[in-house]
């Protein structure tokens, strides 16, 4: 399953290690939530950088504290169609000032990429090869956005009042 | 009527045949016993017993380029082999609207 | 009328050249179908019976006439030629090629129509007011914020796959005809103390197998607040909604399960952290919307117009007058509902040749402008009063001027089970024989006001629920069978109808129906005493009586 980091396949330098596996000694890894809770100090003081997967039906106000330490937040999409990863990526970046990468998972389709960009996704665990390779193309889909969000895209509204100012400030 | 699509154990009361839509167009389609559709109830592979219908539901399935919603539905078998629709949802699909749509002078 | 700039212009192309892909890797098997369905969803592409169904959205129901000719060439050239207007305000069209649609939707671009998210779980179509505009006593033209809202839902990133779908309806009349409580969102458009706009805002609301009247969630949210607020409600709903049970997805359910109290705080807690966010709606943005509606140069007319005075002598045009015609803001001027319900037809259908009819009259007496109404007629929203005699006999020509407007043979349906896949019984033959055994227009006016809703299956699409008679089709053992309701409302005073007693088979719903409105005349106070008021006043056992006494 590629990575797409930047808008192209990249390495994954990071590990998912399932529950109950050992770690390896100082690799970065992506544990779980639950592994995770159990003890977090311990897995941070690790040498290694450190991701967590967070489930999509838990509110992310227990991985608040831990936001600055963390390399990567992977969210999941159970399936495309279950979007509760778009609220969750949106708070974390938004509300929590995250800026750490943050990795959609899951059932993660080509037609979801510019959402995921706008909710704030910067690394995606693509699940077709052609999806991976259609990313940069596919990201150029859209120029008008009507909605604000941290993506920082100037909105529609906007674009038309910087026109009207632009008009009525004259040669 | 209950839609088929509620449908959630195969169970064969009669004569049946798979039918679906295709997807290009969204016509109603029947899968026959030579692995493809026909437009044609009467070219449907008439199916009656629960494994017969879900070995062919099995293929029609797997065919997911040509066809969507593939589904069992009842059939009535005449003498002399004429198949006919089992149900009025499928008299609908097979025979068209059951109305008249011309416009009132 | 709302014009579209080069952005939302931009937008719709990039929107259709993204659909036109999804469907080429469809057709070659790059995508499945479970990949692919949610798509075409979202672009208001069902699988019905017999072929495809494409569903067109009319953004809180208004077209200029070259919109509507655009449907009208949609519906020959890609369609049977003829269209079928929804009870939220949209057209859809029942026999669409799935390998032509994105020409369909190119040529619909053109004219600055698509069908993004007339499906799919995520908000859609924010429908309003068919008068919106034009109606005396109107607070403020509720249509500036549906286009305030319908850019702020459109292509929402957070808000693209929620639990289910998600529909809002704005008001800013006193006689609600937008049905706010029975949707998701509800906004009742008012004005607070120092004049200032906000809404009074209804979650909840909703039809189908539990039906919810809306509850109010919050008494005034203002103006400039309403996106903020409605952001937090529906990033509760996409977090906390149901997702293990379609049939418990809805809003209306995690309102219900949470309570109104619980819920409006879990609102309120997300809210107080948005409000101060670059949703909140400066003056000058909501003026940027206002000033792209454009309203007509209406001339300064008389109230009582020669032609009127003369052209009251004709009995026919007089009850087509009384019937259709309706009291606008301007001196002068009138709204003028156009029935698509004429006897012995589909309700709600018009074909090419009248959409393009339509359009004409349109630009020669209503300064281009159509409006779209949830009972599924259409409206000329702004004919002065001089024209109706001449407007009146070309209406009656093209046949969308019969008297019926409000009447028994005022049918509201959904498309049953002649067209759609879900339905467990057909509506329209039902609506049909209906329009039939009322056809005398004089009856019918003696009858009043009278809703029939038909709806072929639980999911209510033709709000069954609320009618003053609901027909509701259902299947018993292979065969149709329709439960009947009487006593529904879906305006200000909105409740569910009361079921009169067991289900009665298909070749005697038009008795059925026949025996309640006996029932109705011979009980009722006096003529002006509407069925519905009778029935509040008698409850339902007086016709439960009538009807079932002999079956």
């Amino acid at each position: 399953m590629p990575l797409v980091k930047h808008g192209r396949i990249a390495t994954d330098i990071f590990v998912h290690v399932p529950d109950g596996a050992e770690l390896p000694g100082d690799g970065a890894v992506v544990v779980s939530a639950a592994r995770f809770l159990e003890d977090p100090e311990a897995l941070l003081k690790r040498s290694g950088k450190l991701g967590v997967t967070w489930p999509n039906n838990r509110d992310v106000d227990d991985l608040v504290p831990y936001l600055e330490r963390l390399a990567v937040i992977a969210l999941v999409f159970p399936t495309f169609r279950d979007g509760r990863a778009y609220s969750q990526a949106r708070l974390l970046r938004e509300r929590h000032g995250y800026d750490g990468e943050l990795r959609a998972t899951g059932q993660v389709l080509r037609d979801q990429f510019v959402f995921m960009l706008r909710a704030g996704f910067d690394a995606f665990e693509v699940k077709k090869e052609s999806d991976a390779d259609a990313f940069a193309e596919t990201v150029k889909r859209y120029s008008v956005f009507y909605q604000p969000t941290g993506d920082g895209r100037v909105t529609a509204l906007n674009r038309r009042m910087q026109l009207r100012h632009s008009e009525s400030a004259g040669p | 009527m209950t839609s088929p699509l509620e449908q959630k154990k195969i169970k064969i009361t009669g004569p049946s045949v798979v039918t679906a839509n295709r997807t290009w167009d969204g016509a109603v389609i029947y899968r026959t016993a030579q692995q493809s559709w026909s437009a044609e109830l009467s070219d449907a592979a008439i199916i009656r017993t629960s494994d017969e219908a879900r070995a062919l539901l099995a293929e029609s399935v797997a065919d997911d380029v040509g066809a969507i919603g593939a589904y069992i539905a009842p059939v009535e078998v005449k003498d002399g082999g004429k198949i006919k629709p089992g149900n009025l949802r499928e008299h609908i699909r097979s025979q068209g609207l059951t109305i008249d749509l011309s416009v009132p002078a | 009328m709302y014009a579209y700039d080069e952005l939302d212009r931009t937008l719709i192309n990039e929107r259709v050249s993204e659909f036109r892909d999804q469907v080429k890797r469809r057709l070659s098997g790059e995508l499945t179908e479970d990949e692919f369905k949610m798509l075409r969803l979202q672009n208001g592409v069902y699988l019905q019976l017999h072929a495809y169904m494409f569903r067109v959205a009319i953004p809180y129901g208004t077209l200029s006439s070259k919109q509507l000719r655009a449907l009208a060439h949609v519906a020959r050239r890609y369609d049977r030629g003829y269209g079928h207007f929804t009870t939220r305000q949209n057209i859809q069209f029942n026999w669409i090629k799935l390998a032509e649609l994105p020409d369909a939707l190119a040529d619909l671009a053109e004219v600055g129509i698509h069908a993004m998210q007339t499906s799919g779980n995520n908000t859609r179509n924010v429908t309003s007011d068919q008068w919106a505009g034009v109606a005396p006593g109107e607070i403020e033209d509720p249509r500036i914020w549906s286009e305030i809202l319908r850019q702020y839902t459109t292509l929402h990133p957070e808000f693209s796959f929620l639990p289910r779908k998600f529909k809002f309806a704005i008001t800013a009349s006193e006689h609600d005809r937008a049905a706010i409580k029975i949707h998701d969102i509800g906004l009742r458009l008012l004005k607070n103390a120092d004049g200032e706009t906000g809404f009074e805002v209804l979650v909840g609301g909703g039809l189908g197998r539990t039906p919810f009247i809306g509850k109010t969630i919050k008494p005034f949210v203002h103006g400039r607040d309403i996106l903020s607020y409605v952001e937090a409600i529906l990033r509760v709903y996409n977090q906390y909604g149901r997702r293990d049970n379609i049939y418990k997805a809805r809003i209306k359910i995690l309102v219900h399960e949470l309570g109104i109290e619980k819920f409006a705080k879990e609102v309120e807690e997300e809210w107080q952290q948005l409000r101060a966010s670059a949703l909140t709606l400066d003056d000058s943005v909501i003026e940027e919307i206002r000033s792209r509606f454009t309203y007509p140069a209406y001339e300064k007319l008389p109230h009582m117009p020669d032609e009127l005075k003369q052209a009251a002598h004709d009995p026919l045009f007089e009850r087509w007058r009384k019937n259709s015609v309706f009291p606008h803001k301007v001196q002068g001027y009138s709204i003028v509902t156009l029935s698509l319900k004429p006897v012995g037809g589909p309700p709600g259908d018009a074909t090419a040749d009248q959409m393009d009819a339509i359009a004409n009259l349109a630009d020669r007496y209503s300064f281009g402008e159509i409006r779209v109404g949830h009972e599924q007629n259409l409206a000329l929203p702004h004919v002065a009063k001089r024209d109706l005699p001449v407007l009146w006999k070309a209406l009656d020509k093209i046949g969308v001027a019969t008297p019926n407007v409000n009447l028994v043979t005022d049918i509201i349906a959904c498309p049953g089970l002649d067209y759609c896949s879900l339905a467990n019984a057909r509506s329209i033959p039902i609506a049909q024989e209906l329009t039939r055994r009322f056809s005398n227009h004089d009856t019918a006016g003696l009858i009043g006001r009278l809703h029939i809703n038909i709806s072929g299956c639980i999911n209510a699409c033709g709000h069954h629920h609320v009618g003053h008679i609901g027909i509701l089709g259902v299947e018993k053992n292979g065969e149709e069978f329709y439960q009947i309701t009487i006593g529904g409302r879906a305006d200000e005073n909105a409740q569910m109808g009361t079921l009169i007693g067991p289900a009665v088979p298909y070749a005697e719903v038009a008795d059925v129906i026949e025996d309640i409105v006996e029932a109705y005349l011979a009980l009722r106070d006096r003529p002006e005493e509407l069925f519905v008021d009778t029935v509040k006043r008698l409850g339902v056992e007086p016709f439960r009586e009538r009807v079932y006494a002999t079956r």
